[in-house]
């Protein structure tokens, strides 16, 4: 894909004014780094972090019917939620592997929204319009809103500043509707950072004022605005999956280990079947996290993966942590490996280094 | 961006600095400032023989590794080993102490053939 062809976000100019470097990104125009990745990361871990996510989808399933479908589409149980909640699901195909990773949040007695990646909008709307079925209406409203996802320990001395003193931010995992200025928000307690956080999401029009609102708001708590190079490192150091790399139709959940968010109770959807065999025969490989175990290279996707002289697999995703300043990544291993304290080898350059499997999260707040 | 006019520049951003019949190289302000955070030096081994255009060491940033050029054909005489402990050298002292090599070169008058700083500074603005 060509750069021409990349879609803006309405927060295009702003990111250009704060001198951003851009770069092409599930089909958008989207800024890796402002200053610099490493500063924007800790920005986020010590006070607050800002990042342009209008980039992601939201589809909204409304009517009688839409939970009840839902729950036949998406791996985790819609019926606990109550209105004004939201969980994390996949979108599975028939073979049990992975289209989407994403929140469902239930909005209105009948009404969901899904905020999915940006990179898989359309295959999912076309994956859900195509098994449609009783009273439901399904809609892409991706193109309507803004969104800003807003990450670090001094999130709430901000959006008290913003929206008053008084303001009841949602609890982990609920969504919640406010006013600022005359402009509609909805705020999400979730983020993809393992920070305390929000995301939230406005008409699309609004964006320049509310992206802006939140800088003003923000300054004198060390507010800085971050791209996807520190939403990559954030994710990894808390072992949060990214599809397309960690996530793809060749992967199902259970080996991601992310089977916490499948109710196979549930009696029926897409892709049950296959994760019902899959978690009882047991995986063939799990996701696991690790980390090197000495200075070197950081490691990077598609590095091979060694067991002592048997190459067993790639690394799916890795970097350099800022936190932690050694490399870290989670690679796919056969389950006979993927033991937490296994040691194996990563090959880098026609070299190899030891790297060891650690439990979630690799990076912990101290 | 700093491009100091005493030194000679390749299309792939190294700068030369010639000291005698050797060549002192390293990455230019520009091409630090593109890489950011620099997190990691692979260094070449002294005693090796490059050829001009070939990839010799890598650096790398939090996002991505990239190949490091020789300009010039010849024989690596000297690494900064200072690198290996802080690679951020490259980003804070890019001209100075975060040069990369030192090599002895076979034919010092390929440096001509390099670019002069003004050429360097057109193509980069």
């Amino acid at each position: 894909m060509s750069e021409a062809a990349e879609k803006k976000t309405p927060l295009y100019e702003e990111h250009v004014r704060c001198g951003a470097k851009l770069i092409p990104f599930g089909g958008w125009l989207m800024p890796v780094q402002y200053t610099s990745i490493t500063d924007e990361h800790q920005a986020v871990r010590k006070a607050i972090g800002v990042f342009d996510i209008s980039h992601m989808g939201q589809l909204t399933a409304a009517g009688p019917g839409a939970a009840a479908w839902l729950n036949r589409m998406l791996t985790n149980n819609v019926e606990k939620l109550e209105v004004g909640s939201g969980q994390y699901t996949f979108l599975l195909n028939e073979r049990g592997g992975i289209i989407d990773d994403l929140i469902a949040y239930r909005i209105g007695a009948e009404e969901f929204l899904l905020v999915v990646n940006a990179s898989r909008t359309e295959e999912d709307f076309a994956w859900l319009q195509q098994n449609l079925e009783g009273e439901a209406e399904l809609r892409n409203r991706s193109a309507e809103y803004g969104g800003l996802a807003v990450q670090g320990p001094r999130v709430l001395e901000l959006l008290r500043s913003m929206l008053g003193k008084t303001a009841e931010i949602p609890a982990r995992n609920q969504i919640a509707h406010f006013e600022y200025e005359g402009i509609q928000l909805m705020i999400a307690r979730t983020g993809y950072t393992g920070e305390d956080g929000v995301e939230i999401f406005f008409p699309a029009p609004d964006s320049v004022r509310v992206w802006n609102a939140l800088l003003a708001h923000g300054e004198s708590l060390g507010i800085r605005p971050c791209g996807l190079g520190a939403r990559d490192t954030l994710r990894l150091e808390m072992c949060y999956p990214l599809n397309g790399s960690d996530l793809s139709p060749e992967h199902n959940p259970i080996e991601a280990g992310l089977g916490f968010f499948v109710d196979l109770t549930k009696p029926k959807f897409i892709g049950r079947e296959e994760l019902a065999r899959v978690k009882k025969n047991g995986p063939a490989r799990r996701l696991v996290p690790f980390r090197m175990k000495t200075k070197g290279p950081p490691p990077r996707p598609h590095y091979p993966v060694y067991a002592g002289s048997e190459r067993v697999g790639e690394v799916a995703s890795g970097t350099l942590s800022p936190s932690l300043s050694y490399g870290i990544g989670m690679a796919y291993l056969p389950v006979t490996e993927a033991k937490v304290g296994n040691d194996f080898e990563i090959e880098i350059r026609g070299q190899k280094f030891p790297a060891t499997i650690e439990k979630k999260p690799l990076y912990k707040k101290s | 961006m700093n491009v100091p006019d005493d030194l000679r520049y390749t299309e792939s951003h190294e700068w030369v600095r010639v000291e005698g019949e050797n060549a002192r190289v390293g990455i230019t302000d520009h091409a630090q400032a593109e890489l950011t955070d620099v997190v990691y030096v692979e260094l070449p081994k002294v005693g090796a023989q490059v050829a001009a255009r070939g990839a010799t060491a890598v650096v790398e940033s939090v996002k991505a590794a990239s190949d490091i050029y020789a300009p010039v054909k010849g024989t690596i005489v000297e690494v900064n080993t200072a690198l290996e402990g802080n690679p951020a050298l490259i980003n804070t002292d890019p001209f100075g102490e975060g040069w990369i090599f030192t090599l002895k070169m076979d034919a010092p008058a390929d440096v001509e053939l390099l670019k002069d700083a003004a050429t360097y500074r057109a193509g980069i603005s």
